[in-house]
């Protein structure tokens, strides 16, 4: 009996109820729409990045977790417990802000103890868990300096040692690095990261940067236009993007439409008009023929060549419009007959392995691809 | 070579720009306290001005410079002198505490506004100098009277059955006091609520403060620029304030501004005068040049940000 019951709670705990539950969430400001019925599970210890492009809602998706804003419709559970309509001050959850928002006239020891304070900690366990934060961001040298005093990136460490201080169950951080500038952040992508991990606070950002997202996060979420269109890692999503948004906001990709003429499980060809010629896919898809689809295909899955491929379908004849020449590799744009602009990138190794001279500007090219990396998409 | 040239042109300019505030501050304030010191130092004469000569020539070619410390050893000696400027901080401190107290929920009303209304009700704190000073505390003078309106209103509506009196003390002073220097409150108090970053509440309430420690803890701190300059703004005219104490006022209120009135014109002893206004001004320079030291630091702060 006993181990049993030892076992089913093992089981439960195993089986994981998600720590963050987000359901049917919906935000109006007046008849403007910004987050659209968003459902959305985080594990403990992630991070979870909200990726979309300005204006889509991942702001306020955010401050309404924070309780800055209250949902028109829609659940918050955090840890079994439902935070919907709770006050910001009433949350175990804390939030690092865009321009990090510093309290201008007090220290950075004096930011960072401010949420302490008002849970009426003890004075020396104040004292300890600052000096604990301080060194966490390495910032001991500067706790009696103001916010003014510091360089930006520094700011920004003292902006996350306060979200830390109170060791809340949950970070939310709105564009955490978006206002240093780009060599900066890419060096504190990793050192944010490393931090966030060593602490293991679980986390929600909000990023406009796609190579943030894909650096930062252990999963990610693209938003448009307040809905949330795909949940994934990183290479999921750039792999297997699920609709034609996700498939152009992550990474370059080729979009064809085109409509479905063969339908079979193992078998696929869609006509598209734009690529000239019928593309065939080695996978089955679900929807009735005739449908309207989207090919999507990566620029690196797209191979050039002089001559004309041995399959019939897949390919194209167009001509060299355009060359980025990138050191390992080029990027080239060829134009079909359709006047569909087709990108294709090739290892510079490519031509010299094969021997030939490098297709140039106006050249004859054919492009081609292999009929298991092209992805559907249906909407 | 051309830019040599021009450089040569513009500074002249620039340096006529950046003088002019002093040249200002020189002829209408350092050269009319000269003089003032100068008449300070002078003793009273029948004569046109009604004051001696600092300096006289003697017949046989000596100068003869006569200081007249006198009014001055008055000043320090007559109790009356003391307790008048006593009395006249305590009004104007006064003044300014009750500015501030009703002027901060204004201010930070109108800052926490809508932004399309906001300058509609900035408006509405500033219109009354579209009428002159004189005329709106006349218009008290009517309202307070013994048998003005409020009195008339209150009779009528038999709240009291005998008029109150509401005029000539320390109650109409202060009233129209704090009327006439709200404004001057508001203002500075204003331009520092409204530019407040508001993400910093939402942060202070994001770790754990209610608003009102909110408040406490975040906009208060930071308002204490606006604080300071609107005290400022109302404390220093507020010392030498004659107009609001002479006519609604009680007659034992006793004000820099009334004395300096009565030796001019009842007494004609401009000496004396004078030396009261010297005096005036040495009281007031102080909390200026503190505050003056205090918005340069405020400067050099802000510059870092
Ligand atoms: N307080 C508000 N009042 C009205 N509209 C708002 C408010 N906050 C955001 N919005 C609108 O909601 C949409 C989403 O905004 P936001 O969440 O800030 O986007 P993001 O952070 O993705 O750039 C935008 O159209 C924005 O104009
Ligand atoms: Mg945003």
């Amino acid at each position: 009996m006993m181990e049993a019951a030892v076992k089913s709670a093992q089981a439960a705990k195993t089986t994981e109820r998600p720590y963050l539950q987000i359901a049917g969430l919906v935000k109006k400001f007046g008849d403007n729409l910004a987050v659209d019925h968003v459902d959305l599970n985080i594990q403990q210890h992630e991070i979870f990045a909200l990726l979309g492009s300005s204006g889509c809602g991942k702001s306020t998706l955010l401050r309404m977790l924070a309780g800055m804003e209250r949902p028109t419709s829609g659940k918050v559970i955090l840890d079994g417990q439902d935070v919907t309509m709770l006050a910001p001050y009433d949350r175990p959850m804390n939030m690092m802000f865009q321009s990090y928002a510093l309290f201008p006239h007090m220290s950075v020891e004096e930011n960072i103890a401010f949420g302490l304070v008002q849970d009426k900690l003890p004075k020396g366990e104040i004292n300890a868990r600052v000096m604990e934060m301080l060194d966490l961001v390495q910032l001991r040298k500067y706790a009696k300096r103001k916010p003014y005093q510091l360089s930006g990136g520094q700011q920004q460490r003292v902006a996350l040692a306060r979200s830390l201080a109170k060791r809340p169950k949950m970070l939310l951080l709105d564009e955490p690095l978006g206002a240093l500038d780009k060599k900066l952040r890419q060096q504190t992508q990793l050192e944010l990261v490393n931090t966030l991990e060593k602490v293991g606070v679980t986390c929600i950002m909000v990023t406009h940067d796609q190579e943030e997202a894909m650096t930062m996060a252990t999963r990610i979420g693209i938003m448009s236009e307040g809905q949330l269109l795909q949940v994934g890692t990183p290479s999921e999503i750039y792999e297997y993007p699920n609709c034609r948004f996700t498939a152009e906001f992550i990474g370059e990709t080729n979009l064809f439409p085109g409509q479905v003429v063969v339908d079979e499980p193992d078998r696929v060809e869609i006509e598209s008009s734009q690529l000239g010629n019928r593309i065939l896919i080695d996978h089955g898809i679900t929807g009735p023929k005739g449908m309207e689809v989207w090919t999507s295909i990566r620029p690196e899955d797209v191979r050039l060549d002089r001559r004309p491929p041995a399959a019939g379908h897949n390919a194209a004849q167009g001509k060299v419009e355009d060359i980025a020449y990138l050191g390992s590799f080029s990027i080239y744009h060829v134009k079909l007959a359709s006047g569909k602009v087709v990108k294709s990138t090739v290892p510079s190794s490519r031509w010299y392995e094969a021997n030939e001279e490098p297709p140039t500007w106006g050249d004859p090219v054919f492009v081609s691809w292999r009929s298991d990396l092209p992805v559907v998409l249906t909407r | 070579m051309d830019l040599k040239r021009l450089l040569k042109r513009v500074k002249p300019g620039r340096g006529a720009v950046i003088s002019l505030p002093y040249v200002w501050l020189l002829v209408f304030f350092l050269v009319p306290f000269l003089i003032v010191l100068k008449i300070s130092f002078a003793s009273q004469d029948i004569a046109i001005p009604p004051f001696t000569h600092l300096m006289t020539f003697g017949d046989d070619g000596t100068l003869n410079i006569a200081l007249n410390l006198a009014n001055f050893q008055f000043i320090l000696t007559d109790a009356l002198y003391a307790d008048t400027y006593l009395s006249s901080l305590r009004v104007a401190f006064v003044t300014t505490v009750l500015c501030l107290m009703i002027g901060y929920p204004i201010a930070y009303a109108i800052a926490r506004a809508r932004p399309d209304i906001r300058n509609g009700l900035l408006l509405a704190v500033m219109l009354p100098f579209w009428t002159s000073f004189l005329l709106r505390v006349y218009a008290w003078m009517g309202l307070l009277n013994q048998n003005g309106l409020i009195n008339q209103f209150l009779v009528a509506t038999g709240i009291v059955h005998e008029p109150l009196q509401l005029f000539h003390n320390d109650f109409s002073l202060y009233l129209v006091m704090l009327y006439a220097y709200l404004p001057f409150m508001i203002l500075p108090l204003y331009s520092h609520l409204v530019k407040m970053d508001l993400r910093l509440l939402e942060a202070a309430n994001d770790l754990g403060a209610r608003p009102l420690k909110a408040f406490w803890k975040i906009t208060l701190p930071l308002s204490k620029n606006g604080i300071i300059a609107g005290a400022m703004m109302v404390f220093i005219p507020a010392v030498g304030e004659f107009v609001i104490p002479e006519l609604v006022g009680g007659s034992d209120t006793l004000m820099i501004g009334k004395v300096l009135w009565n030796e001019f014109f009842d007494n004609n002893n401009w000496p004396m005068a004078s030396a009261v206004a010297t005096f005036m001004v040495v009281l007031l320079i102080v909390p200026i040049a503190l505050f003056h030291r205090f918005e340069t630091r405020q400067l050099e702060g802000e510059k870092h940000v």
